[in-house]
C-alpha cells in the first residue's frame, strides 16, 4: 500500500460511517429498505493490501455502525465475514489474474465488476439480516430484506464508482 | 511445537476472522436479552453527541407539525382543567396536596428507527435528569416504549416496534386484558394477543394500557382495532391495532415514573420467595 492509499482509506472509512448513520439509515424506503453503502470501504480496499488488516478494519467499521444503530454486533459480524471471504470472491469474479495486480477494480470489465460487487453485497446483507432478525419464523422477511436492500446498495455502489471514476480521469 | 506455530502462521487470517466473528455474534446475542445491552449502546458520549447535533439541524424541518401537535394537546388539557374546576368547587379539595403516584419528565427523540425487527430510540435526557431504566415513554398521542438503558446524558428506549416488547394492554370498552406485541410487518400496526374469546370485539374499538404493569399508568392510549381473527387454538383473539402514534415521526416524548413501582416489585418478590 502506498502512502496515498492509507490517507484515502482513512478518509473513506470516516466519511462512510457518517454518511451511513446520518443519512442512509434514515431513508427507510417502503418502510424497511435501507442501503448499506458503508461496505464500499471493504469493496474498494486495495487488492494488494494486508488481508489480516482488512479483516480487522472491517470489524471496526461494522462495530462503529453497530454502536450508532444499537444493533449489537450484526454489522461487525457481516463485515468481518465478507472481508475474510473477499479473496475467494475476487478469484472467481476476476479470474486468477488479480493476484498479479494486473486488475484494478475501477477499470475491470463491467460484468466482472458487477459480479464481484453483488456477491459481496448479498453475502453481507444475508449475514447481517439473519443475525438481526435471528428467528426461523421470519425467513420470508429475511429474504425480502436481503433482496431489496441488496439491490439498493448495489445501485448506490455502482453510482459511487462512476461518480468517483470520472473525477480521477 | 514448530508445527503448531506454522499452523497459526498459515491460518492467521482465518483465526483472526473466527475470533472477531465470535465476538460480534456474542455482542448480538447479548443485545437480545433485554437490559443487558450495556457494552454497545448509542447512549454514549460520542454517538449521543453526534445524534443530538444532527437533531439540532433536522428539528427545524418539523417545527410546524410539532407546534400543531402541542397546540392540540394544550387545548385538550385546557378542557380537562375546566371540567376539573367545576368539580373542585363543590369538593374543596386541593389536588396538589394529594400524594401523586406518577412523575412526568419531557425529552426529545434524537434518534429513531422503525425499519428493523428490534427497534430502539435514543433520547436526549439521561441519569443526570433522573431518568432511570424501566420508565414508560409516551407521546401526546399514545404509547412509545420503555427505557432500556441510560447513560449520563442520554437514554435508549425499547420501542413498542420491537419483537422483544410485550406490554400489558386492554380494551377500553370491556377491560379484557391482553399483551401488545409487534409482528415486524408495518410500523403503524401492532398486535394484541391473548384476548379471550368471550370479549366482544368490534372494528374501531379503542385499546389502552392496562393497569397491571408497574411501568405505565392505566388508560394511556395505544390505538384502535383494525381487524381480528381467532388464534390457532380458537381460544384467543389475534387483533391488529392501528396505532394512534405515528412511530415514524416522533419528536417530543414524555417519560413516566411510577414512584410506587419499587414497592410493588419488592412486595411481589417477597410473595414469590415465600411460596418457594
Amino acid at each position: 500500500m502506498k502512502n496515498n492509499d492509507v490517507v484515502i482509506n482513512i478518509v473513506r472509512f470516516i466519511a462512510l460511517v457518517f454518511l451511513q448513520v446520518l443519512m442512509l439509515n434514515n431513508i427507510n424506503l417502503a418502510g424497511y429498505i435501507n442501503p448499506y453503502l458503508y461496505i464500499f470501504f471493504i469493496l474498494m480496499y486495495p487488492l494488494d493490501g494486508n488481508k489480516g488488516l482488512l479483516i480487522f478494519l472491517s470489524f471496526l467499521l461494522g462495530l462503529s455502525i453497530d454502536i450508532f444503530e444499537d444493533s449489537g454486533g450484526v454489522h461487525a459480524a457481516a463485515c468481518a465475514f465478507i472481508a475474510y471471504i473477499r479473496p475467494v470472491v475476487l478469484k472467481y469474479s476476476f479470474g486468477v489474474s488479480y493476484e498479479y495486480n494486473s486488475i484494478k477494480i475501477k477499470k475491470a470489465d463491467p460484468m466482472e465488476r458487477l459480479t464481484y460487487i453483488s456477491s459481496l453485497v448479498f453475502m453481507h446483507h444475508f449475514v447481517m439480516f439473519s443475525l438481526e432478525i435471528f428467528s426461523v419464523k421470519h425467513i420470508p422477511l429475511l429474504l425480502k430484506s436481503t433482496l431489496f436492500s441488496g439491490i439498493f446498495t448495489i445501485v448506490l455502489v455502482v453510482c459511487t464508482l462512476i461518480l468517483f471514476n470520472r473525477k480521477s480521469t | 511445537m514448530q508445527q503448531i506455530i506454522f499452523f497459526f502462521i498459515r491460518n492467521k487470517n482465518f483465526l483472526l476472522f473466527a475470533v472477531l466473528f465470535t465476538i460480534s455474534v456474542a455482542l448480538t446475542i447479548q443485545t437480545h436479552n433485554y437490559h443487558n445491552n450495556k457494552f454497545i449502546s448509542s447512549a454514549n458520549y460520542v454517538t449521543g453527541g453526534v445524534y443530538s447535533y444532527k437533531n439540532s439541524i433536522t428539528d427545524y424541518f418539523s417545527l410546524g407539525k410539532e407546534n400543531e401537535q402541542l397546540l392540540q394537546e394544550n387545548l385538550m388539557l385546557r378542557k380537562k382543567l375546566d371540567q376539573f374546576k367545576e368539580v373542585v368547587v363543590f369538593e374543596k379539595l386541593d389536588s396538589t396536596l394529594l400524594p401523586n403516584k406518577y412523575e412526568y419528565f419531557t425529552a426529545r427523540v434524537i434518534n429513531n428507527n422503525y425499519s428493523k425487527t428490534k427497534n430502539q430510540l435514543t433520547l436526549d435526557k439521561g441519569r443526570k435528569d433522573s431518568i432511570k431504566i424501566d420508565l414508560g415513554v409516551i407521546s401526546s398521542k399514545g404509547i412509545v416504549g420503555i427505557v432500556s438503558d441510560v447513560s449520563e446524558n442520554y437514554a435508549t428506549v425499547q420501542s413498542i416496534l420491537n419483537t422483544k416488547s410485550r406490554i400489558n394492554a386492554k380494551l377500553k370498552k370491556s377491560s379484557h386484558f391482553g399483551s401488545l406485541i409487534w409482528n415486524t410487518k408495518d410500523p403503524n400496526v401492532a398486535q394484541l394477543i391473548d384476548i379471550p374469546r368471550l370479549a366482544k370485539l368490534e372494528k374501531g374499538d379503542t385499546v389502552v394500557t392496562g393497569g397491571r404493569s408497574t411501568i405505565f399508568p392505566e388508560g394511556i392510549f395505544i390505538g384502535t382495532v383494525k381487524d381480528f381473527h381467532l388464534d390457532n387454538d380458537d381460544n384467543y383473539y389475534y387483533v391488529n391495532i392501528d396505532l394512534f402514534n405515528d412511530m415514524t415521526s416522533l419528536e417530543q416524548v414524555y417519560l413516566i415514573e411510577n414512584k410506587e413501582a419499587q414497592e410493588i416489585i419488592e412486595l411481589e418478590k417477597r410473595m414469590e420467595d415465600e411460596e418457594q
